[in-house]
């Protein structure tokens, strides 16, 4: 099939209704809209429901009543929308449901602005919503990679009956590259016998997140733990690059895993024995890795398009057994990749210090680089 | 032996399971849950129809009918029915909501989607108070009733007006149906039965959103016997919200339903 020039918005519509998307709900927010607008037009062509919703409020819980159908459903947003939208993400979890949503992060916090972040990584992998849950949180760093995670999504919804976030950063929501697209899957369009309105369940079937009686709620909780184990099991993502006899490691996900990696191979030109971890399911983790790297490697450096999000995550797996540092921009800023080869360098020349507050000695560095806005 | 002619005049409608009730005693939830039941069975669709259940006393609607059944957030049933119409549109889909769920967390929700004329009805329970958390000042609770939140009458200078919803929702161009009735007696109920056939009739012949609103008693929150309850209503709230039909699309009105 041949490449077509494609922005990553768009491509990941176009990928959501080859993989058989039956209902579409959403709400117009930069830098996600085109995906919206893209869908408006080629749902209803196909037949396939599209509603533009009064709020994300509005949006999420379409998408839960679509998805109580057991059928195809989806939304996309960007970060303030998807704050509003974590009240549904709990209900859908509560309820055992799949379905796809799209976040294509923009800086913050509040309105903040449109440009490119990663500051939605606690919101999505860690829960914004009420009770426990988890959500699938697989991260995109090309506009091919946001197609091919988009067809996959919907198969992994369906298999543990979880939601699945794409996360984008603003850069792949936007950008436009060579993209390969998917065929057109077959169109379920018979609800399964678990759902609602399904010629082949046996009597009613009630979907619903409420479990009054404690014990029975905590019992709910731990299938879905055990679930999640499961998903913990099978689900890890991540793409490694030069570790064989890599001594530092560098890890980023996203936009800032393909601006790492351009770091990483500018390092490797000079000698530079340094790695790249990019994880592409963020949720699971690809923990076991970095687990691994740290028993091995001489230290980490964490590179994230936020205020490091992630950070917290790797430096409770490497546990001190060796330094983690950390760079990052915030609020719609991108790092330049010799901005992460500065920070590759200070790694490798510094002092190994184990007990190094990393955040505070990036923030200390970002102070004096852009001013403390006072 | 002799052969008694004997007729059934009444019995659980089928769209009923036989569990017992957790409403209050006197409580009209289960006047309105029997009317809609018979009404599905009258017209053939119980084994086709979806129920979204309100987040308020009615959150455990499902356990009495006995057809598929979803559970909203508080306020947000007319945008899951939404999503669940568009993608299965031949089924019969209804939210039973509350004032709380619909009037106060749940406007946005509701006007919008009587706005795009959404194919389904809503079944609306006016009590005056959020009963499920224990009578507290609804945006339908009337000037200087108390409530556990107005405990000296709500005040309008400072709580504001009662919201009359089914004039609210008259106004958009994307309802078919709207009416208002009550359940305070028998009369009462068989027009209000007569509304709800005409808003599910309106739904399966595709005419656009329908919505009844049904004016009910609570008579453990508002501390009064059942029937000392119903004559409240009659005296109270028939005055401030007056049973009608606030609107009748051309289509609805010319619209032809079988059987009685």
């Amino acid at each position: 099939m041949a490449l077509e020039l494609i922005k990553g918005n768009i491509a990941v519509a176009e990928a959501a209704m080859r993989a058989g998307l039956v209902s579409y709900f959403g709400y117009p927010i930069t830098p996600q809209t085109e995906l919206l607008e893209h869908l408006s037009a080629r749902m209803p062509e196909l037949g396939r429901a599209f509603v533009q919703a009064e709020s994300e409020l509005g949006a999420i819980n379409m998408v839960y009543g679509a998805a109580c159908t057991g059928l195809r459903a989806m939304t996309s947003s960007s970060s303030p929308g998807i704050s509003l939208m974590q009240e549904g993400l709990s209900y859908l979890a509560g309820t055992e449901l799949p379905a796809v949503i799209v976040d294509v992060v923009r800086g913050g916090p509040g309105l903040g602005n449109i440009a490119p972040s990663q500051a939605d990584y606690t919101q999505v992998v860690h829960g914004g919503g009420h009770g426990e849950y988890h959500l699938i949180v697989l991260a995109p760093a090309s506009v091919q990679e946001a197609v091919d995670l988009t067809t996959m999504a919907f198969d992994i919804a369906e298999k543990y009956r979880m939601v699945v976030c794409l996360l984008l950063d603003g850069f792949i929501g936007q950008m436009m590259e060579p993209v390969e697209l998917p065929e057109f899957k077959p169109v379920r369009t018979t609800p399964p016998a678990w759902a609602i309105g399904s010629p082949d369940s046996k009597g009613q079937v009630v979907l619903t997140s409420i479990n009054i009686d404690p014990p029975t709620q905590e019992r709910f909780n731990v299938k879905m733990m055990t679930r999640w184990q499961e998903v913990e099991k099978n689900e890890v993502r991540y793409k490694g690059y030069f570790l064989d006899d890599a001594e530092y490691v560098v890890i980023g996900y996203g936009t800032a895993g393909r601006i790492s990696l351009s770091a990483v191979r500018a390092a490797r030109e000079q000698g530079l024995k340094i790695g790249l971890v990019r994880p592409i399911s963020l949720s699971p983790f690809p923990a076991k890795v970095v687990d691994e790297l740290a028993d091995r490697v001489k230290g980490f450096l964490v590179v994230e398009m936020s205020n490091g999000q992630m950070l917290d995550d790797i430096i409770s797996i490497v546990a001190r057994r060796v330094p983690v540092e950390f760079y990052g921009r915030m609020g719609g800023m991108v790092p330049y990749p010799d901005e992460i080869s500065n920070a590759i360098s200070a790694l490798v020349n510094g002092k190994h210090d184990v007990n190094i507050d990393a955040r505070a000695e990036w923030l200390a560095g970002l102070r004096e680089l852009v001013g403390t806005g006072e | 032996m002799t052969e008694t002619d004997v007729k059934v005049v009444y019995k659980r409608p089928l769209g009923f399971t036989d569990r017992t009730t957790h409403y209050c005693p006197g409580c009209t939830h289960g006047v309105a849950h029997r009317l809609i039941a018979e009404v599905l069975e009258e017209m053939g669709e119980l084994n086709n129809t979806i129920g979204v259940a309100p987040v308020g006393c009615a959150v455990f609607a499902y356990n009495y009918f006995n057809f598929d059944f979803v559970e909203a957030a508080h306020g947000r049933a007319p945008a899951m029915a939404t999503g669940i119409k568009r993608t299965l549109p031949n089924k019969i889909v209804f939210t039973y909501q509350g004032d709380g769920d619909l009037a106060s967390m749940g406007m946005g929700e509701i006007v919008a989607a009587a706005a795009r004329g959404e194919h389904f009805t809503v079944i609306f329970i006016n009590n005056t108070n959020y009963g499920m958390t224990g009578g507290q000042m609804a945006p339908t609770t009337l000037p200087g009733q108390k409530t556990s939140s107005s405990p000296l009458g709500r005040d309008v200078e400072t709580q504001g007006y009662p919201i009359r919803t089914a004039e609210l929702l008259a106004t958009l161009d994307g309802a078919a149906f709207v009416a208002r009735r009550s359940l305070h007696d028998a009369r009462s109920i068989r027009n209000a039965k007569r509304a709800i056939r005409t808003a599910f009739e309106a739904q399966k012949q595709g005419l656009g959103f329908s919505m009844i609103e049904l004016l009910s008693i609570c008579p453990t929150n508002w501390g009064l016997k059942p029937a000392a309850a119903r004559t409240w209503l009659a005296e109270h709230m028939l005055p401030y919200y007056p049973v009608g039909d606030f609107k009748v699309s051309t289509a609805v009105s010319e619209m032809k339903i079988g059987g009685n």
